[in-house]
C-alpha cells in the first residue's frame, strides 16, 4: 500500500538549523497552495493509500479548513483503508479549536516540535515556544481526543549534558505521548547555525554519542522502545508511514521539494513553491539512480532494529557474514536467528558501517 | 668564422637571486627576443621551473651583441641548474664555457650553492664575472657584498656591476664585461672534432637532440658521429644553434662554437651528459676529461594510488626517462602498496621534482615511501649487498657489518643562527669540521652528516630554524661504518612493509616514537580501536592507540528524501576508495606522505 506525503512549504519563522524548504506565509499563497495540492490530488492514480502525512515547513500554520478540503480529495481519488494521517503541529501555531478541528477532518496523529524540556535549549534552536507551552498544547490535544501523539526531541545541543538531557527526558516522556523522535542536531551549510560556525559550540562527536546512548537506555526505560534510529515508540503506536521509508515501500510526494518513491522509481518536485501553484501538475524530477536495490534495502533495513536478513541478498551474503562477525564482536551488532540488527552503539556509527558492506 | 668574437659563459646564482631575469634582460638587450615572443623567463621552460623560480635543465642561446668597441661579438649563453643534486651536470654545462657570471643578490649576499657553484667554475678555469642584483632594494648594500665576494670568494668584485635586472638598471654594464673579460676560445677548428654534450632532451620528431660545445674540429650535417663512452655512431641530419624560440640548422658546428646535433638518435640512454662526440673516420686521439655515469643517490618507492593506474605510471616513467637519463625505475610490489616502482634519484630535489611531474604532466595521483639511501651492508658469509629498500635489509643475525653514505655539508647562515644549526646537526648525527665567519653576521659551517638524516627533511628543518635564512649544500664523501637497525610500523599488529626504514640505533626510538605520532594524527578514527606500533626486530619501542569512532550516523528528519541518504553514503564510499586497506584497517594516502616530514 502506498504512503501519500504532503509538503506544507510555510513557516512563520526558519529555524537556525533547518535546511529544509519553505516560505513566508500568507493565507493568499496558502490558499493557492491549497489548490494546488487539490489539483494534483484529482490526477493520482486511484490506488490505495493506508498513511497521509503532512510534513513542512510548518503545515499547522495553514487554515484546518485547508487541511481537511485536501483531506476530502484525498478521500474521494484514492481507497485509503484505515489511514494514519499524521500531521506536524509547532506548539505556537494551534489553539484547542484548530486541535479539534483536525480531530474533525479526519487526522489521527500528531507530531509536536517539542525539541526539548530545557528552556534554554529551546532558545538556541530558536524555537518560539517554552517546554511549558508544549505540555499545554500536548494537554489540549488529548482533550481533543488525540491518542496517537509524537514528540521530536533534539540531542547534541550546544550546553547539553547527560544531566540536562535526563531531566528533559523525563519531562517528555510524562506528557501522554506514545512516541518518540530523537534527532542528532546537525549543522547543515546554508543555515545560520551553519554560516555562524555553530559547530564548535555543540558537544563533540564523543560526547554526542554518550548523549544518544543515554537518551535510548531512558527512552527503553520509560517504555519507549527504539524501532529505527531515531525513532521510538510505546506499543504498537510505529509510525507507519515513517516506515515506508525505511521499508524501501511506496509513497507519492505532493508540494514544492517533497520526494516520491512510486512504480519502482524515486523523484522529487522543484523547491519552488511559485511554479508547484502555476504549474498544472507539479514538475516531476526523476533520479537516475536505480531504487529499490538491494544496496538501498540494505542501507535502510540496517536503521532498524528488526535488521536484515542477510539471505534476502545474495550477492551481499558473505560479505555480510564476514563484516558482521566483527561488529559483533565490538558490540556494534547482534546477529541472532539469521539477522543482523545494529546495537545502539552500531546505530551511531551505522553510516561507516552501511558503507562498509554496500 | 673567427673565435675571438665568440663568448660562451654561463650564470651562477643562488634562487631568487635573479638569475633568469637577468637572462631575460640579457636577451631582450640583444634583440634576440622579438617582444611579442618575450614571455617572462624564456629559458626556464617547464611549469615547476617557473613556479619554482629554479632552472633544473640547462639549455643554451645564441644572442648576437655589438658592442662599443664597434665590433658584433656571438655570446652563447648557457644556463646552468642551480642545485646541488644536478652537480656533476653544472660542472659539464661550466666545462662548455670560458666564463661565467656570478649573480649575487645585493641584500642577502652569498649563499651556500653559490659558493659551491662558484668553486666549480673556478676549477674549470673559467673566468668569473661578479655582478651585484637588485640593487634598487631599499635593503641593498652592494658595497658590502662586493666585499663579501672578495673575502669569501677571492676574486676582485670592486668594480662589478651593480645591476637591477628586474628594473633594467645597467645591463649593458654586464654586456660590455662579458666582452671585456672572458676570454674567447680557441680556434682549433682544424683538428680532429672533439665536442662536449652538456645536455640532451627528447623530441618526438627528431628523436635525441644534444647540447654541445665544439671544443676542437668541425661537423656538419652528413658526418658520421661517434659517442665515445658507448661507442655508438650516428649520421648528423641537422647541426646548428638555439636562437631563445628556434633551433637553426645552419649545417655545421666549429670549434668555439656552441650548438644542437640532431642525428636520429632513439634513446637518451646513448648520448650522456659529458661524453665526448668525435668523427668516426677522424676520430680524436682520447675524450674530454670530466665523464661519469651519474648514479643515483637516492632511493623511494613510487605506487598509483588508484592500483589501475599502474601501466599509466610506467608509461609515464618511460617517457619522462626519454628525457632524463639520471631517472631509474624498476617495478616493485609492496603488500601495503601494490605494484609500483622503486625509482632512484639524484637527490631530494630531482625526487621532488619528478614526483610533481608525475602528478601534474601525468595526472597520477601518487603514494610515496620515504626516501632511502643505499646502504652497504656485509653479510657474515662475507658477501657485501646494497639495500636501497628498507625492506630487503638483511635480518640482523646475518649482518656482519653495515655502512651508510655519509655527505660533507656547508651550511651558510647568519650567526645569530649558530647555536640553532649545531642543534640541528647534532641531532642528525653531524660531525662538526669547522666554521668561518664570512663577514662580522655571517658564518659557513662545515658538517659531515650522513645522508639518511638530510634526505627525509633537513631542509626543511633548516629552514624553520633559520628562518628561511640558511642555505644549504652537500657532496658525497663515501661509506662510514654505522649501527643501522631496521624499523617496522605495525597496524592493529601487522606489520606495513611500505613504512619500514633503515635508521641508526640511537635514533629509532625518537624516530620510531614520532612515526606513530604522526601516523595516529593522519589515520581517522574508524570503527575498531587501531593500536600502531614501531618495532625493531620484534621489539616493540613506540605505540599509539586511534580510538575507535563513536558517531557517525543520520540522525535527523529527512522525510523521504532518500537521495540525500544514498548520496552520502557514496561520498563516504568514495573516500573509502582513497583509502588503502591493510588488514582491517584502512589508511589515507595522507597517512603515508606524512611520515615522511617528522620535523615539525
Amino acid at each position: 500500500m502506498t504512503g501519500i506525503y504532503i509538503h506544507v512549504p510555510f513557516c512563520a519563522r526558519k529555524c537556525p538549523y533547518c535546511d529544509f524548504y519553505s516560505c513566508s506565509y500568507t493565507l493568499k499563497s496558502a490558499e493557492e497552495y491549497k489548490n494546488a495540492v487539490i489539483r494534483n490530488i484529482e490526477v493520482l492514480p486511484n490506488i490505495d493509500a493506508d498513511t497521509v502525512y503532512f510534513g513542512g515547513g510548518t503545515p499547522s500554520l495553514i487554515p484546518s479548513d485547508f487541511i481537511a478540503e485536501i483531506l476530502d480529495a484525498l478521500d474521494k481519488r484514492l481507497n485509503l483503508s484505515k489511514p494514519e494521517i499524521t500531521i506536524e503541529v509547532n506548539p505556537c501555531t494551534v489553539t484547542a479549536d484548530k486541535l479539534k478541528a483536525y480531530k474533525r477532518a479526519g487526522l489521527n496523529r500528531l507530531s509536536f516540535g517539542v525539541q526539548s524540556g530545557n528552556n534554554e535549549e529551546l532558545e538556541f534552536l530558536g524555537r518560539k515556544h517554552t517546554f511549558e507551552k508544549a505540555a499545554e498544547t500536548i494537554e489540549q490535544a488529548v482533550d481533543a481526543r488525540f491518542e496517537n501523539i509524537s514528540c521530536d526531541l533534539m540531542i547534541g545541543v550546544k550546553g547539553q549534558t547527560t544531566e540536562k538531557l535526563e531531566q528533559s527526558i523525563s519531562q517528555i516522556t510524562a506528557l501522554p505521548v506514545t512516541h518518540i523522535s530523537l534527532y542528532i542536531l546537525k549543522i547543515e551549510e546554508n543555515t545560520p547555525f551553519g554560516r555562524n560556525n555553530t559547530e564548535k559550540l555543540l558537544p563533540d562527536d564523543d560526547q554526542t554519542a554518550q548523549l544518544y546512548l543515554c537518551s535510548v537506555r531512558m527512552l527503553e526505560n520509560a517504555g519507549f522502545k527504539q524501532y529505527e534510529i531515531s525513532n521510538f515508540s510505546r506499543e504498537g503506536y510505529r509510525s507507519r508511514h515513517n516506515l515506508k521509508y525505511w521499508n524501501c515501500e511506496e509513497y507519492i510526494g505532493i508540494g514544492p521539494s517533497a520526494h516520491s518513491y512510486y512504480n519502482g522509481r524515486r523523484y522529487y518536485t522543484p523547491e519552488s513553491l511559485e511554479s508547484f501553484c502555476s504549474d498544472p501538475v507539479q514538475q516531476k524530477v526523476y533520479e537516475e539512480y536505480q531504487a529499490g536495490t538491494d544496496e538501498e534495502k540494505i542501507m535502510l533495513g540496517l536503521r532498524l532494529t528488526d535488521g536484515i536478513c542477510p539471505d534476502d541478498y545474495p550477492a551481499f551474503k558473505q560479505k555480510i557474514l564476514k563484516k558482521a562477525e566483527n561488529y559483533c564482536a565490538h558490540g556494534l551488532g547482534v546477529f541472532k536467528n539469521g539477522i543482523l540488527r545494529l546495537t545502539p552503539e552500531g546505530f551511531l556509527v551505522s553510516n561507516s558501517i552501511i558503507s562498509d558492506i554496500i | 668564422m673567427a673565435t675571438e668574437n665568440i663568448r660562451n659563459f654561463c650564470i651562477i646564482a643562488h634562487i631568487d637571486h635573479g638569475k633568469s631575469t637577468l637572462a631575460d634582460r640579457i636577451l631582450e638587450k640583444t634583440y634576440t627576443v622579438a617582444e611579442r615572443d618575450m614571455e617572462e623567463q624564456l629559458l626556464d621552460n617547464m611549469d615547476i621551473e617557473r613556479e619554482r623560480g629554479i632552472t633544473i635543465k640547462a639549455r643554451a642561446v645564441r644572442l648576437n651583441y655589438k658592442a662599443q668597441d664597434g665590433n658584433e661579438y656571438i655570446f652563447n649563453l648557457i644556463d646552468t641548474p642551480g642545485h646541488v643534486d644536478f652537480n656533476y651536470e653544472v660542472s659539464r654545462s661550466l666545462a662548455a664555457c670560458e666564463g661565467a657570471i656570478l649573480v649575487v643578490d645585493a641584500s642577502q649576499g652569498i649563499e651556500a650553492q653559490t659558493l659551491a657553484n662558484t668553486y666549480l667554475a673556478i676549477e674549470h678555469d673559467l673566468e668569473v664575472v661578479p655582478v651585484v642584483n637588485k640593487i634598487d632594494l631599499p635593503s641593498a648594500d652592494p658595497e658590502r657584498v662586493c666585499e663579501e665576494i672578495e673575502n669569501v670568494i677571492g676574486i676582485p668584485a670592486m668594480d662589478a656591476p651593480r645591476i637591477s635586472a628586474k628594473a633594467g638598471i645597467n645591463i649593458e654594464e654586464v654586456l660590455e664585461k662579458i666582452v671585456s673579460d672572458i676570454p674567447s676560445p680557441p680556434d682549433t677548428a682544424d683538428m680532429p672534432l672533439k665536442a662536449l654534450i652538456f645536455d640532451s632532451y627528447y623530441d618526438a620528431y627528431k628523436g635525441v637532440i644534444i647540447y654541445v660545445r665544439i671544443k676542437d674540429g668541425t661537423v656538419k650535417v652528413g658526418d658520421t658521429i661517434r659517442l665515445m663512452a658507448t661507442g655508438s655512431e650516428f649520421t648528423v641530419v641537422e647541426a646548428g644553434y638555439m636562437d631563445a624560440v628556434n633551433h637553426i640548422n645552419k649545417g655545421s658546428l666549429s670549434a668555439g662554437e656552441v650548438g644542437y646535433i640532431s642525428a636520429s638518435i632513439k634513446s637518451i640512454g646513448d648520448t650522456q651528459v659529458g661524453d665526448t662526440v668525435t668523427n668516426a673516420e677522424n676520430p680524436c686521439d682520447e675524450p674530454l676529461p670530466g665523464y661519469r655515469k651519474v648514479n643515483p643517490m637516492v632511493y623511494s618507492g613510487i605506487y598509483p594510488a588508484d592500483g589501475a593506474k599502474y601501466e599509466d605510471l610506467r608509461e609515464a616513467l618511460e617517457k619522462l626517462q626519454l628525457n632524463d637519463a639520471s631517472l631509474s625505475y624498476e617495478p616493485e610490489t609492496s603488500i601495503a602498496l601494490g605494484f609500483g616502482f622503486r625509482c632512484g634519484f639524484l637527490g631530494l630535489l630531482h625526487m621532488e621534482i619528478i614526483q610533481e611531474r608525475l602528478e601534474r604532466e601525468y595526472n597520477l595521483d601518487l603514494i610515496t615511501t620515504a626516501p632511502s639511501v643505499i646502504y652497504k651492508v656485509t653479510l657474515t658469509n662475507g658477501e657485501t649487498q646494497f639495500i636501497d629498500n628498507p625492506t630487503n635489509f638483511p635480518d640482523p643475525g646475518l649482518i656482519a657489518s653495515a655502512e651508510e653514505p655519509m655527505v660533507k655539508a656547508e651550511v651558510l647562515a647568519p650567526s645569530d643562527f649558530v647555536g640553532n644549526i649545531m642543534e640541528l646537526c647534532q641531532e642528525r648525527r653531524g660531525v662538526f669540521k669547522d666554521m668561518k665567519y664570512l663577514d662580522e653576521t655571517r658564518v659557513s659551517l662545515h658538517y659531515e652528516l650522513p645522508l639518511n638524516e638530510i634526505v627525509y627533511d633537513f631542509f626543511d628543518a633548516l629552514k624553520s630554524r633559520t628562518k628561511g635564512y640558511a642555505s644549504f649544500d652537500y657532496e658525497m664523501l663515501g661509506y662510514a661504518p654505522s649501527k643501522l637497525v631496521k624499523l617496522d610500523i605495525l597496524l592493529n599488529g601487522d606489520i606495513v612493509d611500505a613504512l619500514s626504514f633503515i635508521v641508526h640505533a640511537d635514533r629509532a626510538y625518537s624516530r620510531g616514537r614520532k612515526m606513530v605520532e604522526k601516523l595516529k594524527e593522519n589515520i581517522p578514527r574508524q570503527l575498531f580501536e587501531v593500536p600502531i606500533q614501531a618495532a625493531i626486530g620484534g621489539k616493540i619501542i613506540a605505540r599509539e592507540t586511534v580510538k575507535a569512532m563513536r558517531k557517525d550516523v543520520l540522525a535527523k528528519c529527512y522525510g523521504g528524501d532518500i537521495t540525500r541518504k544514498r548520496k552520502l553514503l557514496e561520498k563516504q564510499k568514495e573516500g573509502k576508495k582513497r583509502m588503502r586497506q591493510l588488514g582491517t584497517v584502512e589508511v589515507p594516502q595522507e597517512a603515508f606522505m606524512s611520515v615522511l616530514k617528522l620535523d615539525e
